[in-house]
């Protein structure tokens, strides 16, 4: 991220400093969302381009705030309706970007590697930001998370977060788990076998397919969405089925340690994977994590394109810009 | 040009130097008096090298290949017949397409171009194509197969292995169960987790491959496996084969060099189907070719215009070249780590190919009386690989800057040159 980096693409891609230094840098910012004029001049003049090949409306408007708050220009561009959905490459749109001189492309894609794809072909030059690739990663989610985690638990070094659902589809779970591994948490998954990735065993994480004996160790558990398409798939028998055995309801938050919170990267099936009751809990982090998805892009918008100044002056210097 | 030759001093399949003599389109005993001389001092002769999996695309899209740039890439690589495989537009599912392709071949000159016949209509996997008449047709078609696609259904596999048996026919399976490999995009293992890219088991390619051997033994009819990929392939085909049933098996040159690690970057020059696997596949296949349990080197050519590839991994197409890079790659994976001598790359890249093709004068011996189909290699030479400089339409090569060894000096198919001093002759 700093300097040397010119791309945010994968958690992977993070040591323990960078995340570290996001994460500090995105505490920073966020102080700025107290003052009277929540904008800053530090990215006036740069382009960023919100290139979405799949909906999302929550991580683009994020995005977008973050872009401005910096004082960039922003161009959302989305492949509904556009030249994408006539047939265009992403490629020549890529080369439409260029042209116009954009300095920062967030991209959302529904194909696993189509960030990377975009930063390391050659067709442009801007730093490229992964806003959600396929089932590969969304690290920015893992960043606010990660953030989040850290401002509730004051840390997170030694914390155990367990992570619930269709791990097997789900970027954030990827994500997640090894930032939070990075930043010395221990991550369970709890999932049915067949929601649970082929090479598991491999990731820097524990597993389970009982939920019930693990939330008493865990001081946050992150419940993932059920895309309900999976239900024709066999992923699982029934949708009743799935609720009772990997479901967060009342009773089995209970089970949870008293400071213990629960989060969720939205947007939620409330009664499949999370009751409602649980999801509007003073224990929930649902609608903080979205306030921090803000300052957090921010951060790495700032670090991508901002140079070595600080992120934000004095309080001063602050409101006198 | 010449159409007789002296080859002098060539190591015939790396035995000791003697000299070939070439007249008339055969290999005779002495030199014709105005035979023209080639040194090939430190040259390995091999028989032409005949490929049982080529992709020409023509008919239908000629913008990746034709079958003159097809030949000419293949004469270049050693080659001296290859199978042209079906599944271009129209598929090769009638006489009429069949014909249209070898006739295609014999005009460009270059090498033997044997189509391949579909199994099915439009390679659907849904009724038989006409098959006998295929057979018959002036392309006498013996391979038949719906690459690209698995015959899956097993009842309609018995059914095209039983009757090809009325022609000498084989069977030739694309491995792939369908359910199994939904949108699967690379091998399935810890590292399409790690990238995202919904895997691809082994398993779906050993249970066809498992199910086939079974069917084959069932019917007493020839089965081909094309370009298997993993360790437990390699078991199946190798138990098949110690039972006594009629298979046979094929691997492609990448999946004896290139690891799935390749995908890490996304570059989908290295998308392939199947997909490359991991380092112990590798080796196993290997071990499989060096004993025998595969029986062919097949380059599963698969040319693709540069749109195909510069694009995402998702929506990139499947698919390699291979015939220029063919025998280098078995130099040096088989010949340079000592599990194939000279014999042996000859048997796996020609006569075993040409046998179960069913080719007449290709794969023979280097011998007086026989077809003069062979090719020289300059094995010391060493050549960094240029996708430009290839004579394929298309320049989807994974081996781009990669320097493999060994250099085809000559190949002559039935006498005259395709290739002379490294150089494909234009026609």
């Amino acid at each position: 991220m700093t300097g040397h980096r010119s791309h945010l693409l994968s958690t992977a891609d993070l040591s323990a400093d960078d995340a570290t230094l996001i994460l500090d840098t995105a505490a920073e910012l966020a102080r700025l969302a107290d003052r009277p004029i929540k904008k800053l001049p530090t990215l006036r003049g740069r382009t960023v381009v919100n290139l979405f090949f799949e909906d999302s409306t929550r991580t683009r408007i994020s995005f977008e705030t973050a872009a401005k708050r910096l004082s960039a220009d922003v161009i959302n561009f989305s492949a509904k309706g556009s030249s994408v959905s006539k047939g265009e490459s992403l490629k020549d749109t890529a080369l439409t970007l260029e042209a116009m001189g954009a300095d920062a492309v967030v991209v959302r894609h529904w194909a696993s590697g189509g960030a990377h794809r975009l930063a390391h072909a050659g067709w442009i030059r801007s730093a490229v930001v992964n806003a959600g690739d396929g089932t590969h990663e969304h690290p920015t989610q893992a960043l606010l998370d990660a953030y989040t985690l850290r401002s509730r638990l004051g840390g997170l070094d030694g914390r155990r977060v367990t992570i619930v659902g269709d791990v097997l589809h789900s970027r954030v779970a990827r994500s997640n788990v090894r930032l939070l591994a990075t930043l010395g948490a221990e991550v369970t998954l709890v999932a049915p076998p067949t929601l649970m990735p082929f090479g598991v065993e491999g990731w820097p994480c524990s597993t389970s397919y009982e939920l019930d004996p693990v939330l008493p160790k865990s001081d946050a558990v992150m419940m993932l969405r059920v895309q309900r398409e999976r239900m024709d798939q066999a992923f699982f028998p029934t949708e009743r089925e799935y609720s009772r055995r990997y479901g967060l309801q009342a009773e089995r938050m209970a089970l949870l340690p008293e400071h213990a919170v629960v989060m969720h990267p939205g947007p939620m099936n409330r009664g499949l994977e999370i009751s409602a009751e649980v999801a509007d809990s003073a224990r929930s982090t649902i609608t903080e994590q979205v306030a921090n998805g803000v300052s957090v892009r921010m951060a790495v918008l700032y670090l991508l394109l901002g140079g070595s100044e600080p992120a934000i002056g004095t309080e001063d210097e602050g409101e006198r810009r | 040009m010449s159409r007789n030759w002296t080859v002098k001093g060539a190591a015939v399949l790396g035995g000791t130097p003697r000299d070939l003599h070439v007249r008339d389109g055969l290999i005779v005993e002495a030199a014709a008096p105005d035979a023209t001389v080639i040194d090939a001092a430190g040259l390995i002769a091999l028989p032409g090298l005949v490929d049982l999996h080529t992709h020409l695309r023509e008919p239908g899209r000629e913008d990746a290949e034709t079958v003159l740039t097809g030949t000419r890439a293949a004469a270049a690589g050693g080659f001296t017949a290859v199978h042209a495989m079906a599944n271009t537009d129209p598929v090769a599912d009638t006489a009429g397409v069949v014909e249209q392709v070898w006739r295609l071949g014999r005009e460009a000159g270059y090498c033997d171009v044997q189509p391949v016949g579909a199994v099915t209509v439009g390679i659907a996997g849904e009724r038989l194509a006409e098959l006998g008449a295929m057979a018959d047709s002036a392309a006498r078609v013996r391979i038949f197969s719906d690459d690209g696609h698995c015959v899956s259904d097993a009842a309609l596999m018995r059914r095209a292995l039983e009757y090809v048996k009325a022609f000498g026919g084989v069977v030739a399976q694309h491995a792939q169960e369908p359910r199994l490999t939904e949108g699967a995009q690379m091998n399935e293992g810890e590292l399409s987790d790690v990238l995202g890219l919904r895997g691809w088991p082994a398993v779906a390619e050993e249970a066809i491959i498992a199910r086939d051997v079974l069917l084959a033994a069932h019917t007493g009819s020839r089965l081909h496996v094309c370009h298997l990929s993993t360790a437990g392939s390699v078991e199946i085909v190798r138990w098949a084969k110690s039972k006594g049933y009629p298979v046979t098996a094929e691997v492609t040159p990448h999946h004896l060099l290139l690891t799935e690690d390749l995908v890490r970057g996304y570059d989908p020059v290295y998308k392939v189907n199947p997909p490359l696997r991991t380092k112990d596949d590798v080796e196993a296949v290997r071990a499989g070719l060096a004993d025998g349990t595969i029986d062919v080197v097949a380059t599963d050519h698969a040319p693709h215009p540069v749109e195909a590839k510069d694009c995402e991994w998702a929506v990139a197409s499947m698919g390699m070249l291979g015939l220029e890079t063919a025998l280098s790659v078995v130099q040096q994976t088989m010949v340079e780590t000592g599990l194939l001598d000279w014999t042996g790359v000859a048997d796996r890249m020609s006569v075993a190919a040409a046998r179960i093709g069913s080719l007449q004068g290709h794969g023979r011996p280097l011998e007086p009386g026989e077809p003069a189909n062979l090719t020289l290699l300059d094995p010391a030479a060493r050549r960094v690989i240029e996708p430009k400089a290839l004579h394929s339409r298309s320049r989807n090569t994974p081996f781009a800057g990669l320097e493999l060894p060994g250099a085809v000096h000559a190949t002559f198919l039935r006498g005259t040159a395709t290739v002379l001093d490294g150089k494909v002759v234009e026609r």
